[in-house]
């Protein structure tokens, strides 16, 4: 086997099996007396509890039990735990399993109904009357930050964390500048729909221990906490996340409510319990992000480059924040991107209103951070009358600067430093996809035959792979079957095909003959969990080491057979044999047998494993007592400091100016996440990752009424854009490995989705000739704003909506 | 999202549906292909105590050519309408409107007569049979009657039809005559923000029918005017939203709607040739 299988486009292992029908999700999972919940949630925003009544729901029938906070004991009242501390987040609120006194959003549990089956359930939830003193809501970053009412009406502000940063002095910097501008954006509130909702099942067993399947981005962190939660002892609680349908961080958090109430329940019952959340469930029980309203004051020079600049920024945090402040450092700390800022400072005020908490949705604070920096380099470009791509290409940081210091606090804690890229080759490979050069040319062309044309850029750097560690085992079988087990879970982003990749990499085995498992604390307990485009960096590097271990321990028992040296035995197709003999060879599948010396000959391999067979020779003698039996080898990889990848979109656009339609005409982009294991995967990455980004920039819009009541908790009226609305995305690359870790990979999962809404919207702005500064548009709001470029004719009041960095409508709430 | 309890009666014949709709009155619905009723029911918007499916009233689906019309049996899928030759021959309008309904597998299941009765003024259907100048027939405990479709629609999800009636059949009148329809919305399969059906029909009069600018489906009669004063396409665009009272939603302002009215109304008159 000469052709490498790390870096080929080899198909999905994933694939046969989940088309086949044969996966297993959630609402698969239907073990014998089966007990279904149905919760009951918040109708009132902001307000106090003043009765819960579950007797006429208790004695509905199929009813098994309704519970309510006071059902709970002290379960009900400990928070759900705030993850991740940060010193600035002096106010920190996290909710109850099931809400006593006051209940903060539409969607929080309230009480939670436990039946014979769902639509017992179900109807019997319609029946729990719920009492609220109702307070006025609070919505929008914006308004939170200015209102008086308050979100949490035991706080004297709506202010969760005030947290200034600064890398360089910013008040010389725009002292120094020639130029100095000002602007205010605005990213509306979006949630990443997984195809999937949330569930979990509970089963207690026979043994007493208690199984539980979860749709969890991070089962083994699950584990941990259950046990803490219940109570018992973590070796009765094994949590496995079965086939999940997309994740996105929706399913990172924990916990829901629900991950601890339906064991809790299933235990109390001596029962199988099971939640599976609905789709209109899912729009106000599961978190969202994205929302914040920022003010940029930048300076630079008369040739484009920046000297300074300070962001300031509100953070929506919904009504609880269980992670902490993660969302907007990343944001303040990703938001300078690929281009050289000497000076930079970052005011983050992060505010609590009257929605569904905010947590992680992939990219995570970076497409905020991108839209902003991005939309400051166009118009830069704009008052200079300099070319966009040129003003960028002047802003770039240079391949020779890395290791580069950005300088703020990444989400890890550490400083945000970037360990390798080179974005100046990535850009220019872009401009040539997009066809940049020849495109002043086309644009006067269409306008000629009056169609309105517009390009747009948009250049991101993405965290990726950040520690604390994950880790694998790996374990040759005497079927040959390499069996690999790893604590992190997949939500179909291709894991177990890339850590196959690698293994059968290193071990000169088939591919078909690695299996992977994932999330299943049963066979690997130990792990982070699947979030910040980590897994094939960490998660790989751990199988890695744990395939060289196997390879080195599977070389010495070689080497005693061959009677040659541990370095001279050769992988290849399943066998070893020793270099310059290949005819030689025995399977390795044959090595794993005498890995693990037997008293019983139960098989022709065993046999030649036990004690009394053939001549006796050493070969057959037990591996030294320090060795561990089989031909097994867990690792671990830890990294001190996240990788950096990058990239670039590009779009051509074509605006309906009578109507507001935006065609994509063209999408390119051009990524970078260092050594690839499987090319096809990371376009596949590449390509969601945009589809979502272009949803965010033209459909997905998370839109509250003034009584925080969501007003678009269906899929009618959330728009996810189809298979119809994504144009053809040209993916390129280019491969700077990172010096991190031995394959020299970066992640990739989030990339698509940070820059799609600035090449987008540059591409709008640049087809009508007007300045936009919020994301996404509608297409009212853009024929509004083409209408607006056009002197205001025909297009009335509505030209007003198009909302230029205004604060407008709902989910700002000015 | 699951619908309330409700009773399910299989018809076997229209007498048999027209007689548990008039056993139990508002407390029935008809299901056809069930792509409006379903929703509004797992949603708990619609709580039917009974539930009357007609879908396997097959003497109901036919596509037929009446020389001077097209008579098209209530239970007739969308797909069906879509792809047949008399209606692209004699009613061309209606087969391009229906295929702008949904996607493949809405129209595999939603029926004509459905789509009609439901009343839902975002529907595109209507705006067709609107412009085509329709006849709609409705059979009831008192045998059938013909509804004009300028009569039909009485206000949001509500029509002509009473409690005990089923609609059985839609006439259109055949005509030659060029036509237009523009459809906006965000996705490919989204309900129309606004639509326009403009058809020349067999008298040489023009038929102009907007869809979701009003309560109701509803015609353009501003337009037809101008056009029968003699008005070119665009001058008649002008007027298209006049008498018309649209809602505001998360898509479209009220004046937006007004301006998406004369655009894609000026857009079908042009592509009918006007």
């Amino acid at each position: 086997m000469t052709t490498r299988l790390i870096g080929a486009s080899v198909p999905r292992s994933e694939d046969r099996r989940i088309l086949d029908g044969a996966g297993v999700f959630i609402d698969d999972i239907e073990p014998a007396g089966c007990l279904h919940v149905a919760m009951v949630r918040s109708t009132c925003a902001n307000g106090r509890i003043r009765r819960v009544d579950a007797t006429p729901a208790r004695a509905a029938p199929g009813v098994v039990a309704v519970y309510t906070a006071d059902d709970l004991g002290e379960l009900g009242r400990r928070n759900l735990p705030l993850l991740i501390p940060n010193p600035a987040l002096t106010e920190p609120r996290t909710q109850f399993l099931l809400a006593f006194e006051y209940v903060h959003f539409v969607g929080e549990a309230v009480a939670m109904v436990v039946a014979e089956s769902r639509y017992a359930a179900e109807d019997a939830a319609g029946l729990v009357e719920v009492d609220y003193t109702e307070f006025p809501a609070v919505v929008g970053p914006l308004n939170a930050f200015h209102s008086k009412e308050r979100a949490h009406v035991d706080m004297n502000t709506n202010v969760a964390a005030h947290f200034v940063q600064e890398h360089g002095d910013t008040e010389a910097a725009f002292e120094g500048a020639t130029r100095v501008l000002e602007r205010e954006f605005m990213v509306e509130r979006s949630a990443a729909t997984p195809i999937e909702c949330r569930g979990v099942v509970a089963i207690p067993e026979q043994t007493g221990q208690l199984l539980v399947y979860d749709s969890s981005q991070a089962p083994s962190t699950i584990r941990a906490g259950l046990s803490t939660y219940l109570g018992v002892a973590e070796h009765e609680v094994e949590v496995v996340a079965p086939d999940v349908g997309g994740g996105f961080g929706v399913k990172l958090p924990v916990f829901y409510p629900e991950e601890i109430l339906v064991p809790w329940a299933a235990r109390r019952l001596g029962a199988p319990v099971k939640f599976v959340e609905d789709r209109s469930e899912h729009f106000v029980a599961s978190n969202h992000e994205r929302a914040q309203w920022h003010r940029v004051k930048v300076g630079y020079e008369e040739d484009g480059r920046i000297c300074g600049l300070v962001d300031e920024f509100i953070h929506d945090a919904g009504a609880y924040c269980p992670y902490g402040i993660i969302i907007p450092i990343v944001t303040a700390s990703r938001l300078p991107g690929p281009y050289k800022i000497p000076a930079y400072g970052s005011e983050m005020h992060v505010v609590y209103t009257n929605t569904v908490p905010v947590t992680p949705y992939r990219g995570a604070g970076m497409p905020q951070g991108a839209f902003v920096m991005e939309r400051v380099i166009d118009l830069i470009a704009r008052d200079l009358g300099v070319d966009r791509a040129e003003v960028r290409r002047r802003n770039f940081i240079a391949p020779d600067e890395f290791p580069y210091v950005v300088g703020l606090m990444d989400e890890d804690g550490t400083t945000t430093t970037y360990d390798s890229g080179d974005y100046p080759r990535g850009f220019e490979k872009l401009l040539e996809s997009i066809g940049h050069a020849g495109f002043p040319a086309e644009q006067a062309a269409a306008l000629a035959e009056g169609r309105r044309i517009g390009i747009g850029f948009g250049c991101y750097v993405e965290g990726t792979g950040c520690g604390p560690y994950e880790g694998a085992r790996i374990h040759v079988e005497t079927t040959g079957k390499v069996f690999v087990s790893t604590g992190i879970a997949t939500q179909g982003q291709s894991h177990c095909t890339i850590l196959s990749q690698i293994v059968a990499d290193v071990l000169g085995v088939a591919l078909d003959d690695v299996v992977v498992k994932t999330g299943d604390t049963r066979q690997f307990k130990w792990a982070t969990g699947t979030f910040a485009s980590r897994i094939a960096v960490v998660a790989g590097s751990a199988v890695a080491e744990a395939a060289l271990l196997v390879k080195e321990k599977a070389a010495e028992i070689a080497a005693r057979i061959f009677e040659a040296s541990t370095a001279d035995v050769a992988f290849e197709d399943g066998d070893v044999f020793v270099k310059g003999s290949p005819d030689v060879r025995i399977p390795l599948r044959q090595v794993a047998v005498l890995a693990n010396p037997l008293r019983y000959a139960f098989s022709s391999e065993a046999l030649a494993a036990t004690q009394f067979v053939g001549d006796g020779e050493r070969a057959k003698a037990p591996p030294p007592s320090e060795v561990a039996p089989g031909l097994e080898a867990t690792a671990y990889a830890s990294p001190e400091f996240a990788t950096f990848a990058s990239g670039a979109h590009a779009a051509v656009v074509e605006v309906d100016v009578e109507t507001g339609a935006v065609r994509i005409l063209r999408y390119s982009v051009v990524h970078d996440c260092g050594r690839m294991i499987n090319p096809a995967v990371v376009e596949g990455q590449v390509h969601g990752g945009t589809a979502q980004g272009i949803g965010g920039a033209l459909y997905e819009r998370i839109c509250y009424d003034e009584e925080g009541q969501l007003k678009n908790a269906n899929f009618m009226d959330f728009l996810v854009p189809y298979a119809s609305e994504i144009p053809e995305i040209c993916v390129e690359h280019t491969e700077t490995p990172s010096p991190l870790n031995p394959l020299g990979v970066k992640g990739v999962g989030e990339a698509g989705c940070i820059s799609a809404a600035p090449a987008v919207i540059g591409a709008i702005e640049d087809a009508l000739g007007v300045e936009i500064t919020s994301s996404p548009l509608s297409p009212e709001m853009v024929a509004g704003l083409a209408a607006g470029s056009a002197g205001g004719e025909a297009a009335g009041s509505f030209a007003a909506r198009g909302g230029v960095g205004q604060s407008r409508g709902e989910t700002d709430g000015a | 999202m699951i619908p309330a309890a409700f009773d399910y009666i299989r018809a076997t014949s229209a007498d048999e549906a027209i007689a548990a709709l008039a056993e139990h009155g508002d407390d029935a619905k008809l299901l056809a292909g069930g792509h409006s009723l379903l929703p509004l029911m797992r949603f708990r918007l619609a709580r039917p105590a009974v539930v009357v499916d007609i879908g396997r009233l097959n003497d109901l689906k036919y596509i037929r050519d009446e020389g001077d019309h097209v008579a098209i049996g209530a239970l007739t899928r969308h797909r069906d309408v879509e792809t047949s030759e008399v209606v692209a021959a004699k009613v061309g309008l209606l087969g391009e409107v229906t295929s702008h309904v949904g996607d493949p597998q809405v129209r595999h299941r939603g029926t004509i007569g459905g789509a009609v009765a439901h009343g839902d003024p975002a529907s595109d259907i209507p705006s067709a049979l609107i412009a085509l100048g329709a006849v709609l027939v409705a059979a009831g405990p008192s045998g059938s009657r013909e509804i004009s479709v300028d009569d039909f629609f009485a206000g949001f999800l509500e029509t002509a039809l009473s409690p005990e009636e089923v609609l059985t059949e839609v006439r259109i009148p055949a005509t030659d005559g060029a036509w237009g329809f523009e459809k906006f919305n965000r996705r490919a399969q989204d309900w129309a923000i606004v639509g326009c059906s403009a058809a020349v029909r067999a008298d040489a009069g023009v038929g102009v029918a907007l869809v979701n600018m009003h309560p109701t489906p509803i015609r353009a009669g501003a337009t037809e005017a101008a056009l029968a004063g003699g008005a070119g396409a665009a001058q008649a665009a002008e007027v298209a939203a006049e008498g018309c009272d649209p809602t505001e939603d998360l898509n479209a302002s009220v004046e937006y709607r007004q301006h998406l009215a004369r655009v894609l109304t000026r857009r079908a008159l042009e592509a009918a040739g006007l």
